[in-house]
């Protein structure tokens, strides 16, 4: 290539490149730094010293180890459950004749609802209050249960909460590419694996399956990535006050270090968001490694 | 396998819902398909032939009349308990399986009891690969074979379970001319090798006259003539079917008969004794004519083509239809090119009469 268009080109690059250097990677490469200098103060900009003292405290702290727990917990549940589900939901859609547009519409509802507003909803649904035990818990009692605190209650029952929320609201976006990924199949294989006397679970797994699994790896991937950085929704259910909750997410420790009560501390911040990075990393290239081995098409 | 269509009628709702009613893509089909034989359905898109295949293979289920193969009266069955084979027009290839997974796929959804174990899938896999000649290619994907590749492995995909009958739809439509002809040979000899009953649609008429024992011309759902392709060319039933086969097509003049005579504007081309006198359409095949300068047939001569082994006469008249009119000699036959016009005489057996009104062919005695 010449050297003068190689400039044009870079020329022509410099506002997107200008972008992202600005507002990504010099971010990036100060929290880096933050993360290794101990006891960094915004306001005078100063700190003691350099090393790894920063994440040193931050994997001994017990809250950062219950957010740790707690986003494993909701990353290992949500993200398989959620794409099986909506699997199986966008199949049924892709099924069904009469209506269909009209399930579709219905299902991808939840995706252009606010998170908070979804969240209260949940409050309603699931808070023991001094005037209702929440409509679960109505349900609940009335098959003969005991009524459970889903909201300030035991661990299980809340973490169940944080789940099934987090299903609940990921749901339409995947169901809303499996849909579209299923009706892209094209209907000739499904007539030639007919004729060929294909049962219809093989059919699914041997042709429907593989076809669109680019598009469920694709589901996996960004999903691991999303409940990995779960936040919002914590506060939605659980309010801001998570640490004392033992609800907090590693997101939510990593901003609760920032502004929160305990805030004021950058620099175990910028450790704590460091290794979220490495975390959310290396799942990342363990599921593209897999992905090159098993996608196909 | 002896296929036979009875009364055989496919109808569908109308899609446009305000003329509403029904369209008939299929209408009465009666024909039988002798054991061994390769068949070519033909006709224009849209004229049903396509669904005449899914019906035979059991993809669609008919309105009116009944399917057999030998004895059997396949009508109600599922296409897989027909045991029929099916190569689609795009040939409908899994694309993430390998070519020897993708032939075998037919054989690994037996039922219990004809089960087979892997090796002998893998054997009967490789055999009917062998058959298509792709056996060098088993374990690539259809994506790094050619057009005709993709084509043979899938009709070894259709042929690995020794099917009854083997259904191609439009098979050569998706390779280019060189392949097309290289292809439809290599479609005779395997049907000739396995000697399965072969039933394939096209809309190519010198595809299907060139390797089929038997054409079906169709037109709007209706068939129009069944018969070896030399014998529907030589007597076609009517106008449609005339036009339908050939190249270049059959040229056609507005004519009539009187007095025992053809006419083509003032020229008494031919002796039509006992035809009474009416309109009629004039065919003449292109290699209908000799040139004579005494000849009856007289018209413009616009160009003449020489093309090695022949020459092609491109002429008007003023009684034509279409464009032009081609004729086909001998390339060393005498003609006068400088001549603004060109006279020929016409062979009886050439020229084909048919009502002006029904298109359907008067036979001059």
């Amino acid at each position: 290539m010449q050297n003068g268009k190689n400039y044009k080109a870079w020329l022509y690059l410099l506002p997107a490149i200008a972008f992202i250097g600005v507002f990504m990677i010099y971010p990036l490469i100060d929290v880096l730094i933050y993360s290794f200098e101990e006891g960094f103060n915004f306001a005078s900009q100063s700190f003691f010293g350099t090393g790894g003292y920063n994440y040193s405290y931050v994997l001994h702290d017990p809250y950062f180890l219950q957010a740790v727990k707690n986003t494993f917990i909701l990353v290992i549940i949500t993200v398989p459950l959620s794409t099986g589900i909506a699997l199986l939901i966008s199949v049924g859609l892709n099924s069904v004749k009469k209506f269909k547009e009209f399930f579709q519409t219905v299902f991808f509802l939840p995706y252009v609802t606010n998170t908070l507003a979804v969240g209260l909803v949940f409050m309603i649904l699931f808070k023991k209050t001094a005037y209702s035990d929440g409509l679960i818990n109505l349900l609940i009692t009335a098959f003969g249960g005991s009524a459970v605190d889903f909201i300030d209650g035991p661990y299980w029952a809340k973490m169940f909460v944080l789940c099934f929320y987090t299903i609940w609201v990921v749901m339409p976006f995947k169901i809303l590419i499996l849909t579209s990924a299923l009706s892209s199949v094209d209907e000739m294989y499904y007539k030639a694996a007919k004729v060929d006397g294909t049962s219809k679970w093989r059919i699914f797994t041997r042709i429907t399956l593989p076809m669109i699994s680019p598009m469920i790896f694709y589901l996996v991937i960004t999903g691991f990535i999303g409940a990995f950085k779960a936040y919002s929704d914590v506060v939605a259910i659980f309010g801001t006050n998570l640490n004392a909750a033992g609800m907090n997410t590693i997101v939510g420790y990593i901003y609760d270090m920032l502004y929160g009560n305990s805030g004021g501390y950058p620099s175990y911040a910028s450790a704590a968001a460091i290794i979220l990075f490495a975390i959310v990393l290396t799942i990342t290239v363990i599921n593209l490694l897999i992905s090159k081995k098993n996608v196909k098409a | 396998m002896k296929v036979v269509l009875e009364n055989l009628t496919k109808k569908y709702p109308n899609r446009n819902k305000k003329e509403g009613g029904e369209v008939v893509a299929v209408d009465g089909f009666n024909f039988e398909i002798p054991d061994g034989k390769l068949i070519g359905l033909l006709g224009p898109s849209g004229c049903g032939k396509s669904t005449t295949l899914n019906l035979i293979s059991g993809l669609e289920a008919p309105t009116e009349g009944k399917i057999y193969f030998g004895g059997d009266d396949v009508t109600d069955l599922p296409p897989e308990n027909r045991g029929v084979g099916l190569v689609f027009q795009n040939y409908a290839l899994y694309p993430h399986l390998t070519v020897r997974k993708n032939i075998r796929f037919p054989l690994e959804n037996l039922k219990k009891g004809e089960k087979m174990t892997n090796e002998e899938m893998d054997a009967k896999a490789l055999e009917a690969a062998k058959l298509v000649q792709i056996d060098e290619y088993m374990e690539r994907k259809p994506s790094e074979l050619s057009g005709g590749q993709q084509q043979r492995v899938a009709i070894a995909r259709a042929l690995v379970k020794i099917p009854r009958v083997l259904l191609l739809d439009e098979p050569l439509s998706n390779l280019d001319a060189r392949l097309r002809l290289q292809t439809r040979e290599e479609i005779r000899r395997i049907q000739k090798e396995t000697g399965v009953t072969t039933i394939f649609v096209t809309h190519d008429q010198e595809e299907a006259m060139s390797i089929s024992d038997m054409i079906v011309v169709m037109k709007k759902g209706v068939i129009q003539q069944i018969g070896k392709p030399q014998e529907v060319y030589d007597n076609p039933v009517n106008l449609f079917v005339a036009k339908f086969l050939g190249t270049p097509p059959i040229n056609v003049f507005e004519g009539k008969v009187r007095d025992g005579k053809v006419w083509v504007g003032p020229d008494a081309i031919l002796d039509a004794h006992g035809v009474p006198d009416k309109d009629v359409w004039v065919g003449i095949r292109p290699e209908g004519v000799i040139p004579d300068p005494t000849g009856p047939l007289k018209m413009k001569l616009l160009n003449i083509e020489t093309m090695g082994r022949d020459t092609s006469v491109v002429c008007k008249d003023e009684a034509q239809t279409g464009d032009s009119l081609r004729f086909i000699i001998a390339s060393d036959a005498k003609i006068d090119r400088k001549s603004k016009t060109v006279n020929f005489n016409v062979k009886p057996y050439k020229a084909f009469l048919f009502d002006k009104e029904t298109e359907e062919r008067i036979k001059i005695k």
